[in-house]
């Protein structure tokens, strides 16, 4: 029989929790609630579809297509270019390190803390990089920093997805004869692909909501890049820059990117586990 | 039996003859270790070709440990510390120089449950025809229905053989990775506990293909079930803790057991 002491304990520490739950929820739906009352009133046809005009800080015309466009370029390329990394990482890891569990552990200990480095570390690093080539802001260098900053975040996403494929699988795949990168890339990858996917949206979504990695390596830009060596805009600094300033109009556009981008990151997540889910 | 003799000779394999049998697997003195413990202690045994052996035993006496050495899935476990040496045709698979993806492909497997490759029914046939280098679809498409013909899953599904091997039902899945096995040609059949996962029509479907397949194949089955052991035997090697106990043909092992362990094994039935 439960005591008056337990019965008061349980009831105390479950409306704790219950406490806790819903000033979370409330704090997240504040946010989104805030962007959106700010934002959407200020998203229109011509905030997506124009540059600003008479310069991103001043000039009242014009919307933020810039930053739409840099961010896509830079998500998508930097994206891919983390994939191409990672892939052979991930596959190295589980088939060919295998045996070596000790190594693995340090490796995976290694992708973790790189994962928890802030991002404006990267930022810097890209900027050093940049200084010693001799290079300047560019899409192309943003793109660099943004891949070194998602990769291990996917290669360890990845490795999870390959973690959880049975043994069995790949006793049965060696039994027939294959090779290891057989093994790797015809019967590992296709297993794992719609968990690549997961894990590719989880670094897309990282990638596009990042400011302080591109701060100091993408620059910032009124127009639409043409090339790698352009400085770009993205929405994460459109947002930093346009709402310090003075001016109503430029403020708001702010917020308009503020609403696109939680926009797309929602989108993302929620893709990723359905995908998950899917499985 | 003189010619056979001479053969023998010829091809340079070791003259033992069990049963009036050439083996085909020699197992001597391997050892298998695990983080200090033993789990296979000096094994030393002979498979005898075109036979159902059975590797009989309780759960966790190193049946299914001394199988995973017959094609060195032990190098899979980095625990797992083998010595000692096995010869297939007269090559030891341990032997540094051996091509291992040549060796593997004398031997098909079944696992205790099935693991179809993520990839169409047909593909997972075609799959070790293309590691063998078989481009011709001809060939590869008349093979394809070959084998799954030869483990009667072909009726099933001639219809839907571009569609996902997983969406086969389990008992199904188990004879198409018996049919991928078949398929690359394999002189060995290694089985581990393959009916353990299957309802019982599915396991007696796969039963009787072991029966069908042995004058072409040497079928190496590991099983507890008793009653299937005695339902397939032509030869039984009985394991416990890591040792062969007894090991013969069939009936003399059933039948006049001489150790107590198996006299109690063979007692409870289980």
């Amino acid at each position: 029989m439960m005591t008056f002491r337990r019965k008061y304990e349980e009831r105390f520490f479950r409306a704790l929790s219950f406490l806790f739950t819903a000033i979370i929820v409330f704090v997240l739906v504040q946010i989104i609630w805030t962007v959106v009352k700010k934002g959407f009133p200020s998203l229109s046809w011509q905030m997506i579809t124009q540059e600003p005009k008479g310069g991103f800080y001043f000039g009242k015309d014009g919307g933020i297509l810039n930053a739409i466009a840099g961010s896509f370029y830079l998500a998508v390329c930097s994206t891919i270019l983390a994939f191409v990394i990672s892939l052979p990482v991930a596959l190295f890891m589980n088939i060919y390190l295998i045996r070596y569990q000790r190594l693995l552990i340090g490796i995976r200990f290694f992708l973790d803390v790189l994962w928890g480095v802030p991002s404006i570390v990267y930022g810097a690093f890209g900027f050093t990089l940049l200084m010693y080539l001799g290079y300047k802001n560019s899409l192309g260098a943003g793109i660099i920093t943004v891949a070194a900053m998602i990769t291990p975040i996917m290669i360890r996403a990845m490795d999870e997805v390959l973690k959880t494929i049975p043994i069995g699988l790949q006793e049965a795949s060696y039994a027939l004869g294959s090779t290891k990168t057989e093994t790797a890339y015809k019967v590992f990858f296709r297993e794992a692909l719609p968990g690549f996917a997961t894990a590719i949206l989880l670094a897309f979504g990282r990638g596009i909501g990042d400011a302080a990695s591109v701060l100091f390596t993408a620059g910032y830009t009124d127009h639409i890049p043409h090339g790698f060596s352009e400085p770009t805009a993205t929405l994460p600094l459109a947002i930093f820059f346009q709402l310090s300033s003075p001016i109503e109009e430029v403020q708001n556009r702010a917020y308009a990117a503020a609403v696109i981008l939680t926009v797309i990151v929602l989108v993302l997540s929620v893709s990723a586990r359905l995908i998950k889910m899917k499985k | 039996m003189s010619t056979q003799i001479e053969t023998l000779l010829k091809s340079n394999l070791t003259t033992t003859v069990v049963h009036n049998n050439i083996p085909v697997v020699e197992i001597d003195k391997v050892n298998v270790y695990s983080k200090g413990h033993h789990i296979l202690k000096n094994v030393s045994t002979i498979i005898p070709k075109n036979k159902i052996t059975v590797l009989l035993g309780p759960s966790g006496c190193g049946k299914t440990t001394l199988l995973k050495c017959l094609n060195r899935l032990t190098d899979l476990y980095p625990d797992l510390k083998v010595s000692g040496s096995i010869r297939i045709d007269g090559d030891n698979i341990f032997d540094a120089h051996k091509d291992i993806t040549a060796i593997r492909q004398k031997m098909g497997l079944l696992l205790q449950r099935p693991y179809p490759l993520p990839m169409s029914i047909y593909d997972n046939i075609a799959y070790g025809l293309k590691l063998k280098g078989i481009r011709n679809k001809k060939i590869i498409s008349a093979k394809v229905e070959k084998h799954l013909k030869e483990v009667a899953l072909w009726d099933e599904v001639k219809d839907r053989l571009k569609t996902s091997a997983q969406r086969l039902s389990i008992g199904q899945q188990q004879r198409l990775c018996l049919a991928r096995g078949l398929a690359v040609e394999p002189e060995i059949i290694l089985a581990d506990e393959p009916s353990s996962a299957l309802d019982p029509i599915s396991s007696r479907v796969i039963e009787e293909e072991f029966i069908k397949l042995k004058s072409g194949y040497t079928i190496i089955l590991v099983t507890h079930i008793l009653r299937q052991a005695k339902r397939l035997a032509d030869n039984v090697i009985f394991m416990y803790y890591g040792e062969i106990i007894e090991s013969g043909p069939a009936q003399q092992v059933f039948e006049n057991p001489q150790s107590e362990i198996l006299k109690e094994y063979l007692r409870v039935g289980h």
